[in-house]
């Protein structure tokens, strides 16, 4: 894992994780030391999974408009509400075959955001304006749909899609298997990875880590995985909305760390200009980056339906908000240019354990928020900070 | 017997890599137009913002005294504070307040937290009076032309109590009458016994209007003259010329081929002011080896003529047909140019050209990173080969770099120009639009870009330079368009062309149009 991204904020994405980390280790004290259990049950891991889903969806839409140039997407959480209601009035009320809901939803959403992007893109509308409008235009709408009313409940087949666990078996021992055995293989293929790409640069003759730090990384990581799988073992096994959030980051980090278009994002973010004059479509870039916010804003929709069992009219309330923050406090610059997406879903996880610890301690709702805020802050002067130092060295 | 009101005495002032100001001195006499000439980067801006504090008082060595006293001036409103007001060339007025809110902008009327808007308007109202300009005060900036707008930042340094007015380029952007409504307001001034600085290039208005000159090249005067000594046109241009160009250029046997680049009639409008002509129905050719030097004075129209060939990346309106090989091509956006094989290396590398906050790698690929897709996938980047190639145009451009992964802003002016420059040579252009390649940049830097040119139509490629700095054109292009307000106004062989030839033909077709203009009025 070389190359631009990597080098530039990784001093900044190792801080976070760590930040998240030492949050996790906090939580941990105290919790055990009120009696109230663990973080690490794992029964909460796989809450805090299932909770954070839709946080880490918007998240990665989140950070590709916020690389255009700081630009920022409040519509999120209508969109999320208006796909759901459409979700609920085809799927419960029309009892439509829920694949083709399903698609007819993601099309609705790829709609909604070509919208917006138009505007913001083409005619060159602030999106802060746009997507303003659309927040209220998009949550009016759905009340409309909903009249004012939840839909519930989703069919069987549709919660399965994205509430279930793999195995579907109660049997523990299955479980556990399962469980490890996937880490087990991912584990495997990433080792082969890191020997072929190591292999490729010495054949090369490009620079390359020292092997001890690279076995070092390597095993730190397996363990991890490992651990992880272990615990999510002890508890129904692999959440199904797990696999599909690991296709989401799997796709947008390769797009945005290894793709063309991709490196187009970080262009126009750095210096609009210069990338027009190198040939950039840089509407282009900001059309996509919102239909393709509201395309994730879908997918979000899709999977809080499937967790709370319906379609309500208070639903995806503030989520933009989450989505925004998470981007900013895994190191995204407000300005565009620069942020990966593991920054962003380490942020994403961040926001979900200070949430879930919190909860589980039993802190009032509004000290919750106030405590999130003071959260983003904080990230957000380190990173100011820390550029200024490495400026004035 | 002559009374001094300022006097620069020995001011140095340098910026990283570069040395601005050498040892500059100048005296300007009470009540007199002291004008400062000199091409672009000559230091004459520079100077200014010494005196006027932008450049505060330690970051230079040398010391102004003024009125008598030595001045420290850590910022411009110290500087304001004794009478000495400057009026920039990009003008600070904040279009959407009134014509008075601006003229007592940081000067409010009234007190701190009670602004006296009558005080404030009458007072405006006056001043305005006193530039002539007859406008209501309470209209916005923005409505206003940019010979308006001239006058009403005059009209704000009057009303700061002004006593020693400098201003840089007013007229670079105004018409023939309102350049010469704006000299003849100076005149009056100066009957008055104020005192001005004005810094132009426009050799024509400085004859008429200035008491004394003051010629600077690369940071330093060469010349000064009093009209008591008497000076014309001719004199002025003769002081400016005069360098000596040997061995500041290398060596290069031309080696010129067929054409491969031809433009007709191109017009080009303002993208702002639908009406203006930026590019005025010009026609060049372009053959295959051949450096092509585009002269003028600023606000010519050159870059906006190599932008808007450069797929339309300026301009409206744009009428013209332009022919590679032959052929007619269309290019509507940068990308179908970069696709016909041109590039656009632009004068601004920090605002248009790079991304600073980039390292060279990704910011030498990024004209055409489609050249570095891996074999078999249609949109995945290869990053080895990319590395690889950015490490290539390092070696070949001479970059000094502690390594490919260092961010462009941390770079030297001239090492920026040269990944620049690489970023450009990586598109593999076949025509290479060079727009002002060694400004703000060292010496020796400077040669090592020359040499980088001539390696590249050496090749088989062909460029066209676009500079201010004459004796480079004069030095380095096969032949020279000169350019004046829009239209080309002449072209000259390497042979024939001198300093002194291409001011006359600009001088030349400033005096045609205003004819021209005064037989339509």
């Amino acid at each position: 894992m070389e190359g631009k991204i990597e080098k530039k904020s990784g001093i900044r994405t190792n801080a976070i994780l760590l930040a998240l980390v030492s949050v996790m280790v906090l939580f941990e004290i105290l919790i055990r030391a009120e009696g109230k259990g663990s973080l690490f049950a794992p029964a909460n891991i796989s809450n805090l999974i299932n909770q954070n889903a839709y946080v880490v969806i918007l998240a990665v839409g989140m950070l590709l408009c916020i690389l255009t140039g700081g630009n920022i997407d409040l519509s999120v959480g209508s969109i999320v509400c208006l796909v759901g209601a459409v979700a609920g009035t085809l799927i419960v009320n029309m009892g439509m075959n829920i694949y083709l809901a399903i698609i007819i939803c993601l099309l609705f959403g790829i709609l909604l955001g070509a919208w917006q992007g138009y505007w913001i893109a083409y005619v060159r509308i602030p999106p802060f304006i746009v997507t303003l409008a659309g927040m209220l235009l998009f949550r009016g709408l759905a009340n409309v749909i909903l009249n004012g009313l939840t839909i519930s409940p989703f069919p069987e087949n549709y919660l399965r899609l994205f509430t279930s666990y793999i195995p579907e078996s109660d049997n523990d021992a299955l479980q556990m298997t399962v469980s490890l055995s996937v880490a087990g293989v991912i584990c495997i293929l990433y080792v082969i990875s890191e020997i072929a790409s190591r292999k490729d640069k010495i054949r090369k003759g490009y620079a390359t880590e020292s092997s001890g730090a690279m076995i070092t990384k390597t095993v730190l990581i397996c363990a991890f995985a490992m651990a992880f799988a272990t615990l999510l073992g002890l508890h129904k096994g692999l959440p199904i909305v797990l696999v599909w959030l690991a296709v989401i980051i799997f796709v947008y980090g390769y797009f945005t760390n290894r793709t063309v278009p991709g490196r187009y994002f970080y262009a126009m973010g750095g210096n609009e200009k210069a990338a027009v004059l190198s040939g950039i479509d840089t509407n282009k870039v900001l059309f996509f980056a919102y239909t393709n916010m509201a395309f994730l804003s879908a997918i979000a929709a899709l999977v809080c339906c499937a967790r709370f069992n319906s379609a309500t009219p208070s639903a995806g309330t503030s989520y933009e908000m989450d989505a925004i923050g998470s981007c900013f406090i895994g190191g995204a610059s407000a300005y565009g240019g620069s942020g990966t997406v593991g920054g962003a879903i380490v942020g994403a996880l961040l926001m979900g354990v200070l949430n879930n610890g919190m909860s589980i301690l039993g802190i009032d709702a509004n000290w919750q928020k106030a405590v999130k805020g003071l959260v983003l802050l904080a990230a957000v002067i380190f990173d100011v900070l820390s550029k200024k130092r490495r400026k004035n060295d | 017997m002559d009374d001094i009101i300022l006097e620069m005495k020995h001011i140095t002032k340098t910026f990283p890599g570069v040395r601005a100001l050498d040892d500059v001195s100048l005296s300007v006499r009470r009540g007199e137009i002291h004008a400062i000439c000199g091409e672009n980067g000559a230091g004459k801006s520079t100077l200014m913002k010494v005196l006027s504090g932008v450049y505060p008082f330690g970051s230079y060595e040398g010391e102004i005294i003024y009125d008598g006293k030595p001045c420290a001036f850590q910022s411009i409103r110290d500087s304001e504070k004794t009478g000495i007001v400057i009026i920039h060339q990009e003008l600070a007025l904040v279009p959407m307040l009134s014509i008075g809110e601006n003229m007592f902008l940081g000067n409010e009327q009234g007190t701190k937290f009670n602004i006296d808007w009558n005080e404030t308007y009458g007072k405006a109202d006056q001043y305005l009076k006193l530039v002539g300009l007859h406008e209501n005060s309470h209209t916005l900036i923005k409505d206003l032309g940019v010979g308006k707008q001239q006058l009403v930042e005059i009209a704000k340094a009057l009303a700061k109590d002004v006593k020693l007015l400098i201003l840089d380029e007013p007229t670079a952007s105004l018409n023939e009458e309102d350049s010469k409504h704006l000299l003849d307001l100076l005149l009056g001034f100066k009957k008055k016994g104020m005192t001005s600085i004005i810094i132009s290039h426009k050799i024509n208005e400085i004859a008429y209007c200035a008491d004394s000159v003051t010629i600077m090249r690369d940071g330093a005067v060469i010349r000064e003259m009093t009209k008591e000594e008497g000076f014309d046109e001719k004199t002025i241009v003769n002081a400016m010329v005069g360098r000596d160009l040997a061995h500041r250029f290398p060596q290069r046997v031309p080696n010129i081929g067929p054409v491969v680049f031809e433009v007709k009639d191109w017009t080009v409008y303002h993208p702002t002011y639908h009406d203006k002509k930026v590019c005025n129905d010009i026609s060049i050719t372009l053959r295959k080896g051949e450096i092509l030097g585009i002269s003028g004075l600023m606000g010519a129209g050159r870059t906006e003529f190599a932008m808007s060939l450069f797929g339309h990346s300026y301009g409206t309106n744009i009428t013209g047909h332009t022919y590679i090989n032959g052929k007619e091509v269309v290019m509507k956006s940068p990308k179908e140019a970069i696709e016909h094989k041109l590039s656009y290396v632009t004068e601004d590398r920090k605002g248009n050209g790079l991304i600073l906050p980039e390292p060279i790698t990704t910011n030498t690929t990024l004209s055409s990173l489609y050249k570095i897709v891996k074999k078999g996938r249609k949109i995945t980047i290869d990053r080895d080969m990319e590395v690889n190639e950015a490490k290539k145009y390092i070696k070949e451009m001479g970059t000094k770099c502690s390594s490919h992964e260092q961010i462009v802003s941390n770079l030297s002016g001239g090492n920026q120009q040269k990944v620049l420059l690489g970023k450009w040579l990586f598109a593999e252009p076949d025509i290479l639009f060079l727009d002002e390649p060694t400004r703000g940049i060292d010496v020796g830097a400077k040669y090592e870009i020359y040499c980088l040119m001539n390696s590249i139509v050496e090749k088989g490629k062909s460029i066209i330079m676009i500079s201010s700095e004459m004796p480079e054109l004069l030095g380095m292009c096969d032949r020279i368009y000169v350019m004046s307000e829009g239209r080309i106004a002449g072209e000259l062989t390497h042979e024939e062309a001198t300093q002194e030839k291409i001011l006359t033909m600009i001088l030349n077709s400033e005096k045609g149009r205003v004819n021209l203009d005064g037989r339509k009025d």
